[in-house]
């Protein structure tokens, strides 16, 4: 409640104030917060709103997106609306900003907030001018009487009283054909700033007085710090070293001098290591299983018989390559600190810092700052715990920014999984009637959630491993198409390999890549037309007809059996393969069809075209979700080709770019995309969806140029080339 | 030890070996160049000099033997370099950690190209990295500030 007080005083004019259906809270894994008070807006007295989003800004264009939505059903000018940073003093408690759910679930309760602020000041109107409410009509911040010349402004009508109304979720809001704001592409409010090298990122903030800090992480992985010579960089003035059990750092008036600290300081570490391992899928299994779950079980026995058609994929470790490496600023004095953090989830980064800092939560306020792009669990929440200890330690505000080996070497990686799949075909060979898949991963969500042995600073100084739920590894291991006998078998391993978490699409990529590479093989196995083999399977279900059909336009298919025309002499082999998702089975429908042409000297693939079909229900800002998609695609090819996070028994080996090489200008193809805009379907999350159906197009596109059979990311040069020569 | 930054001329006191991106930063507080690897392999802290795109990460402010140009000398909301304005109409970037970097790269292009090729234009941008996937967006930018010029 005293945040919500300090609130009030702050802000004047209108509050509102409403508990939420416990569903709009969604997505979130251990969201600590129990009050049911979820989101604040304001109008102040120029009229100018104020949105108080417990979703964060992290490159998709969100703000944006929240405030046409903010605009519309408020009936304020769309540039009269800001949407400052979350803070855990200010903000609604909205557990992460991931799975693509902020306008999905996140924004539903600012869009009745804005619709019930639009009735307050209704009220005020109706009053003021003495007529009822259905008298008066609203646009731009104005109330107007109708047929009338009388107006007022929300800002005069509010005069500075402070009026609060409690909404439920039977508050009316517009409908979406009266929308004049949502469905525009508005140019996003962020980007001059970003363009003129003005715009507040996290690593630009500095306090007075604030100290610089590095951290040094024990090499090997998981050894134990047994020495540090400070006699080493007795050289560097004003560096002191905080060592705290593992936990190792150096502070230095000058950023410069950190790192030269940091590279310079004699340390000795002992034991630790990584398990040897002969390859990736021994690597996956030297983890243990520590419970297993079917996600779906239909029909009697296998029903695969002596001729099913058996495969098995891999996916390999790969890490987030935010271009900014990891950074946090902590104030960590007189029993207190604030922290400002590019985390995806501001209160359960604070409660696990609470826990690490040994304060209450009511003493710890989070931050949240725009960082480099985010997706997923990156380094960010451990970076903040680094300051955090580093500031407690010298009781002055710490900036720590990870270097480029240590945001590679130490980010929770996206996990490597194992994918088998097992089906069997009809009589007539062209309908599946029985499919067995096995799915072996980490979970895809070590996140912070109140407690220290979630992160990196905690368990290097000892507190103990955190309880991890299952979380993500069976993201679309199921499929949507009409299977009569289907099981599939979730496996669930120990994190520890490489430390795992969240990283775009969670599950959904490694599973939607096998799934959609043995739909192909199966399709194959039919004899048929990948796209028509698809559809057989899909028939309840209109929407994902119609994205099928806008993708074949879009691509202009040409129906036939892959792999038809293979000509294994020429020295540029050409195919283009298919896929489909409807992304966590209930969410965004996305279809891609990649044009690739591989040189059949070296190996190389080149993608050259990726045509991407994309249903998310209405739209918001057309552009905004162009963009997207295209990041999607663009990344999610650099995914397929090129990444795979390497180690040694000691850790891990890709350390910067050019062993850890993501895709370039010149290699990106062009990307062509059809939006099916459905005016009146919830708003389905776009940041995740396209990402996994990218490596599944690519391969199969791969098979129809070769005939090679990839089943193991990534696709690189090496792997291709001996395919050919064995094909 | 004096560097000319955007027109102007600052003392500095760091040390010689110090990149000339954290001077940049931490002494003369212009944050638009943005440490991304410390190894002139992504192009985030791109500056010009001499009208060319240069790493600061790795050139020790000692060295810096011309005039230095970073992003927020390149153009102002008022009066934006045709970069500046072609990355806005063509709403090129996400995150934008790397676009200080880009605009400076594609800035340094035109001086030398004002009518690039798109094989020149990846070639300029190649050592750029972007992790948000927005590179089709700035070609587009880079083609249109080209035009722009004209």
């Amino acid at each position: 409640m005293l945040a919500r007080r300090s609130f009030l005083a702050r802000s004047g004019g209108i509050i509102v104030a409403f508990t939420l259906p416990r569903a709009a809270l969604a997505q979130v894994v251990g969201s600590g917060q129990p009050d049911s008070v979820d989101a604040w807006l304001a109008i102040d007295r120029a009229g100018l709103v104020t949105v108080h989003f417990g979703k964060v800004e992290l490159g998709t264009g969100i703000v944006t997106a929240v405030a046409q939505i903010v605009a519309d059903e408020l009936d304020v000018p769309f540039a009269s609306v800001t949407v400052p940073g979350a803070d855990t003093s200010a903000s609604p408690d909205q557990g992460y900003t991931a799975g693509s759910a902020s306008l999905s679930t996140g924004a539903i309760p600012v869009r009745q907030a804005a619709a019930e602020a639009r009735l307050a000041v209704l009220d005020l109107a109706a009053a003021h001018f003495s007529v009822p409410a259905s008298q008066l009509v609203t646009a731009n911040g104005t109330v107007s009487v109708r047929s009338e010349g009388r107006h007022a402004t929300y800002a005069e009508l509010l005069a500075g009283q402070a009026i609060r109304r409690t909404i439920s979720k039977a508050t009316v809001v517009k409908d979406p054909d009266g929308y004049t704001v949502v469905g525009k592409s508005i140019l996003r409010v962020d980007l001059p700033a970003k363009v003129f090298g003005s715009f507040g990122y996290l690593h630009n903030l500095r306090l007075p007085g604030t100290l610089h800090g590095r951290v040094i992480r024990p090499y090997p992985v998981g050894a134990t710090l047994a020495s540090v010579d400070e006699s080493s960089i007795a050289g560097l003035r004003g560096v002191r070293v905080l060592k705290r059990g593992n936990f190792l750092g150096v502070v230095a008036p000058s950023e410069w001098t950190a790192i030269l600290a940091m590279h310079r300081l004699k340390v000795t570490w002992t034991g630790g290591g990584l398990p040897a391992a002969a390859d990736l899928k021994a690597a996956v299994l030297s983890q243990p299983v520590l419970s297993e779950r079917a996600i779906v079980d239909t029909g009697e026995g296998s029903g695969l018989g002596p001729n099913a058609l058996s495969a098995t994929y891999l996916w390999p470790y790969q890490t987030h390559g935010s271009i900014g490496p990891s950074c946090a600023v902590a104030d960590v004095r007189d029993g207190k600190a604030t922290i400002w953090s590019s985390t995806q989830g501001i209160f359960p980064l604070r409660g696990a810092l609470a826990q690490l800092l040994g304060l209450p939560n009511a003493a710890v306020h989070v931050n949240y700052v725009d960082g480099s792009g985010c997706y997923g669990h990156n380094g960010s929440d451990d970076a903040a715990a680094d300051a955090a200890l580093l500031s407690q330690a010298v009781g002055a505000p710490v900036r720590v920014q990870w270097m480029r080996d240590q945001e590679q070497g130490w980010d929770p990686k996206g996990p490597a999984m194992i994918l088998t799949h097992s089906a069997a075909l009809d009589a007539a060979g062209q309908r599946i009637t029985a499919w067995r898949s096995d799915v072996w991963s980490p979970s895809h969500s070590t996140r912070p959630a109140g407690d220290a042995g979630n992160l990196l600073a905690g368990k290097l100084i000892g507190v103990p491993d955190a309880k991890v739920a299952f979380v993500g590894g069976d993201r679309d291991a199921k499929v949507n198409y009409q299977i009569p006998n289907y099981r599939v078998t979730m496996h669930n391993l120990r994190d520890g390999y490489l430390h795992s978490s969240a990283m775009r699409g969670l599950g959904g990529t490694q599973n939607t890549f096998a799934n959609e590479s043995f739909m192909d093989e199966l399709a194959a196995a039919a004899k048929a037309d990948p796209l028509a083999f698809r559809r057989a399977h899909l028939a309840n279900d209109p929407r994902a007809l119609d994205l099928l059909a806008a993708l074949e336009k879009l691509g202009a298919w040409q129906g036939r059996p892959a792999a038809a025309n293979v000509d294994r002499t020429a020295a540029t082999l050409r195919g283009r393969g298919l896929s489909f998702v409807r992304y966590e089975n209930t969410e965004a429908y996305v279809g891609c069809i990649a044009d690739v042409a591989i040189e059949r000297k070296t190996g190389n693939v080149r993608v050259e075209k990726l045509a991407i079909a994309h249903d998310c229900g209405l739209i918001v800002n057309p552009d905004g979700l162009r963009n997207q998609i295209e990041g999607n695609a663009i990344q999610a090819m650099s995914r397929t080709l090129k990444e795979r996070v390497a180690h040694t028994t000691s850790g891990v080996t890709s350390l910067d770019w050019h062993s850890y090489p993501i895709v370039r200008f010149s290699e990106v193809p062009e990307v062509t995309i059809v939006l099916i805009d459905r005016k009146h379907e919830p708003v389905l999350g776009a940041g995740e969806a396209t990402t996994t159906v990218i490596a599944p197009a690519i391969g199969n596109a791969i098979y129809d140029a070769a005939g090679i059979r990839l089943r193991e990311i990534p696709l690189g040069p090496g792997r291709v080339a001996e395919a050919l020569r064995g094909a | 030890m004096k560097i000319t930054v955007n027109g102007r001329a600052h003392e500095i006191r760091a040390t010689a070996e110090t990149p000339l991106l954290y001077v940049l930063r931490d002494e003369l507080g212009m944050d638009g160049p943005k440490f991304g690897c410390g190894l002139s392999q992504c192009g985030a802290c791109t500056v010009m000099l001499r009208g060319r795109a240069t790493r600061s990460c790795v050139l020790p402010v000692g060295a810096v033997d011309s005039p230095v140009t970073t992003v927020e000398g390149l153009g102002t909301p008022a009066h934006p370099h045709p970069v500046q304005r072609a990355f806005i109409a063509e709403q090129a970037a996400q995150c934008g950690y790397c676009t200080s970097g880009m605009v400076v790269a594609a800035a340094a292009l035109l001086e030398q190209r004002p009518k690039p090729t798109d094989a020149q234009i990846y070639q300029a941008l190649d050592g750029n990295l972007c992790r948000c996937g927005s590179h089709l967006r700035i070609v587009r930018a880079v083609k249109r500030a080209s035009g722009e010029r004209v």
